[in-house]
């Protein structure tokens, strides 16, 4: 028998209007791999930030070994041997690993010191790592490293991991769950916290499944298929986006040539990409985000400019027009960063809507807002896209995540472009949520429009696309037919090789 | 333990009422301020009472400080609805003082150019030589930094004093009034007809340049409420990103906001010039343009804010006066009460920006 590391006893925790955690108890053991699953919302975070100490429970308690555990503040509950990584790193670009990793710690050693530490556990644990490099010009995967890492120099009990695979290439997922694995046999413990349910399946031997901040079930998920997982995290069962299957008509978006040296330091610049997208065609480009994704994503919706015949739709030359000008005829685009580059933050809904929409019918010829109409648009996305929000002029930054990312879909995807171009589109966004954005993108495929999908997901990518190819370092492969590729071939790709030259690759 | 959280969204009750604690707060500590200078607490009150209630309502002192407060009011409102413009996209003009000097010189040259011949026609056209000193003045800094990336608050700040310069050196030379015994200083504009900036109504104080400051705020209203380019300019201020992915140009944004602040600084000079002034001399500017500034922000970039903020800061010009003469206080103290009146507001913002949570350890 596996002795228990930490027991909850109906921990609850309410916030003004909400209940977001009731009477939630369960055990980890020593040297288990425990999943923590829900959708957004159903209560993982704030479980999660009350055992690391970041917030206290309002009833309920805690046990750590035999003790009664209470953290007051991260630095207790890492003191009693509790590490946490989060989704979203908090590295300085500027800084190099060793230095970013002595400023997370109370009492650094002296830097040598620190750098062979960090290389003695960056070996140990198979997460090769340098700790002289500039965390800037670091990949996601080796990013996480970096926290994985400051972790374990705490060398602690129970590591809590919050959606670690997100941002991951299917070999660096590989990589970090040996290291999981060889924590767990150390007789280490992980929380694990993902929506990703193959991966759940894969490595964890007990889950525990959250709704509405309620415990509504637990089960060893690899006796369970991933079906009747997902139906206890939404407790409902729900249908993965059909499509149906569509004939391709004429080449709408043609891209050749493209070439952009990126502004930002720690961007990428784009070198001699070529496609085209077809009516009726999803286009998905894979690969890592920070390989050129946001810079593609610029040129296409005419943050950047290019020689006007590099980009063409309809075979008009479109490089040199301006994001408004692209819009007028037909090409719209939605960026990944929600907050701050598709909405404005602290402008209402209403108001958000009006950064895309131009046309007449919105504005007439003297300036002048009609913004009844705009109220009416705006009422149609949120209805449309079922954004949660109190009302239409709420604050774009009071939405969550997934509401947000409805509306920013939803805004486009509504004005029927005939070429759509998304970046991220399910980032951060719960599995009914992402299943919805998904069918809209296919439904407006299925309407003769032709959508190029640049996303890291690549579970999404083969869920809705036609055909696909992998940006990496700036480059893009040539695309496929999405089901003539064998995971092998799509690991090929994401290496940065073409399929064409496989047999010069592998000899 | 208190602790302070961030607002998700800006409460509007608090965006109302902080300007209003802030002239109380200010009131307080500059009556405090008062009584240690004068050495007498008893007469703080009264020193207070001197600066913002007696220029309106005492009967020795209203006659003569009501038009004053619309003469003083009308600059100060018109430049400082200029810089709110840019201010909401996040430019800053900090030398509308500059502009302001730049369109009286402008303007005053027309009329001294034609002098003494009498047209109708002579002050429209002042008025739009005022509006285009102001405005070149103004493009400097904002061409500067469209093409060389510059810095516009330290270009436009840096131009406030080669204006000034520009001021002194034309009032000795090139304007100099020919029958003024060789002092310095340009003929008086009160003595040509044409040329002279008349009150509307007599001794009301409501001169062209008043109704003009009227006109900018219903206009900026407008603007901000209902158009297209008041909205550009918002949404480049919250979210520039944003701002750049809707196709809005942030170069002819930079262009627009500097160069309506500079065009409306610059008319606000020539409705001087040509008014209370009177005549281009080397001390012709007196702060305006900075105290345009805190007004701006006083009125938190809301034209009617503006409106109010504006009236009260004359207030505080004309109290002031009333209050060194009855009182002896020094100058400075009163430019220390109108710096706390931005202190005290900036202070107190943290209110509209964040919560209080009481936590318990």
């Amino acid at each position: 028998m596996a002795e228990v590391l930490l027991q909850l006893d109906g921990i609850s925790k309410s916030f003004p209007g909400v209940k977001a955690n009731d009477e939630v108890s369960f055990q980890i053991n020593s040297g288990e791999i425990h999943a923590l699953l829900g959708e957004n919302g159903a209560g993982k975070s704030t479980l999660v930030k009350m055992i690391y100490g970041l917030m206290q429970p309002d009833s309920g308690s805690m046990k750590l070994g035999s003790e009664n555990f209470r953290p007051s503040e991260p630095s207790k509950a890492r003191q009693s041997g509790i590490a946490m990584v989060f989704q979203h790193f908090s590295l300085f670009d500027a800084l190099n690993v060793a230095e970013n990793i002595a400023l997370g710690m109370e009492n650094p050693p002296r830097l040598q010191d620190l750098s062979e530490e960090i290389e003695t556990v960056s070996k140990s644990y198979g997460l090769p790592l340098g700790p002289r490099r500039l965390v800037g010009q670091l990949s996601a995967g080796e990013r996480q490293r970096v926290e994985i890492i400051r972790c374990l120099l705490q060398n602690p009990k129970l590591l809590i991991m919050d959606e670690p695979t997100s941002v991951l290439t299917p070999n660096e997922v590989k990589t970090l769950f040996e290291t999981l694995l060889r924590l767990k046999g150390e007789g280490k413990s992980i929380l694990y916290i993902s929506h990703k349910l193959e991966e759940i399946r894969e490595i964890c031997d007990y889950a525990t499944i959250l709704r509405n901040g309620k415990k509504v079930g637990s089960c060893i998920p690899r006796d369970t298929s991933a079906k009747q997982i997902g139906e206890m995290m939404v407790g409902k069962s729900f249908s993965s986006p059909s499509r149906k299957t569509r004939a391709f008509g004429e080449e709408l978006l043609k891209v050749s040539n493209l070439s952009i040296r990126t502004k930002d330091f720690f961007g990428t610049s784009l070198s001699n990409i070529n496609f085209s997208v077809r009516v009726g065609e999803i286009l998905g480009i894979g690969g890592v985000a920070g390989n050129g994704q946001d810079e593609l994503l610029s040129a296409l919706s005419g943050e950047d400019k290019t020689s006007p015949s590099t980009i063409k739709i309809f075979n008009q030359p479109i490089g040199k027009l301006a994001p408004d000008e692209r819009r007028a005829i037909g090409m719209r685009a939605a960026p990944e960063e929600r907050l701050g580059h598709a909405a404005a933050p602290a402008m209402t809904l209403i108001e958000n809507t009006l950064i895309t929409s131009h046309s007449e019918d919105v504005i007439n010829q003297l300036g002048i807002i009609k913004f009844d109409n705009v109220k009416e648009k705006t009422k149609d996305i949120v209805s449309e896209f079922d954004v949660r929000t109190a009302t239409l002029d709420n604050a774009a930054a009071s939405l969550s995540g997934g509401n947000l990312q409805k509306f920013v879909i939803g805004r486009e995807i509504l004005q029927k472009p005939r070429v759509f171009v998304v970046n991220q589109p399910t980032w951060g966004v719960d599995a009914a949520a992402a299943a919805f954005i998904r069918q809209s993108i296919l439904n407006l495929a299925s309407n003769d429009s032709a959508v190029v999908v640049i996303s890291q997901d690549l579970d999404e990518l083969f869920e809705i696309c036609d055909t696909f190819s992998v940006l990496t370092n700036g480059r893009m492969s040539k695309s496929h037919n999405i089901r003539s590729l064998s995971s092998e071939d799509v690991g090929l790709l994401m290496g940065g090789s073409d399929l064409d030259r496989k047999s010069h690759d592998t000899a | 333990m208190i602790q302070l959280e961030k607002r998700r969204n800006i409460s509007k009750f608090w965006t109302t009422l902080t300007p209003v604690i802030a002239v109380f707060l200010t009131m307080s500590f500059g009556g405090l301020m008062f009584g240690l200078l004068l050495g007498d607490f008893s007469s703080a009150f009264g020193a207070i009472k001197l600066i913002f209630w007696d220029p309106l309502f005492d009967e020795n002192f209203a006659p003569y400080a009501r038009p004053q407060l619309l003469v003083k009011a009308g600059p100060i409102i018109l430049i400082a609805i200029g810089l709110s413009i840019g201010f909401k996209a996040g430019i800053w003009n900090i030398g509308a003082e500059g502009q302001y000097i730049l369109g009286a010189i402008f303007g005053a040259s027309i009329a001294l150019s034609l002098y003494p011949q009498e047209s109708i026609l002579i002050f429209p056209a002042m008025i739009l030589a005022g509006a285009l000193g102001g405005f070149i003045w103004a493009l400097i800094p904002a061409l500067l930094k469209v093409y060389f990336k510059t810095n516009e608050i330290l270009v436009s700040l840096m131009l406030v004093y080669v204006a000034e310069n520009i001021l002194a050196s034309v009032s000795q030379g090139l304007l100099r009034n020919p029958e003024g015994m060789g002092l310095p200083g340009s003929r008086n504009l009160k003595d040509y007809p044409s040329a002279h900036n008349s009150e509307i109504i007599p001794n009301s104080g409501m001169h062209w340049g008043v109704l003009t400051a009227f006109l900018a705020v219903i206009l900026a209203y407008f603007l901000f409420l209902k158009h297209q380019k008041g909205y550009e300019i918002r949404l480049a201020g919250e979210a520039p990103k944003a701002a750049y992915f809707a196709g809005i140009n942030p170069s002819k944004t930079i262009i627009f906001c500097m160069g309506m602040s500079g065009l409306l600084a610059g008319m606000a000079g020539l409705f001087e010039v040509a008014g209370p002034a009177g005549q281009i001399t080397m001390s012709f500017n007196s702060g305006y343009g900075f105290t345009a500034i805190i007004v701006a922000f006083l009125g938190r970039l809301n034209p009617l804010g503006i409106l109010l903020a504006g009236l009260l800061m004359a207030l505080t010009y004309i109290g002031g006066e009333i209050a060194q003469l009855m009182l002896g206080l020094p100058g400075a103290s009163i430019q220390l009460l109108q710096g706390m009146l931005l202190f005290f507001l900036l202070a107190t913002d943290i209110f509209t920006n964040y919560r209080f949570k009481s936590r318990s350890s």
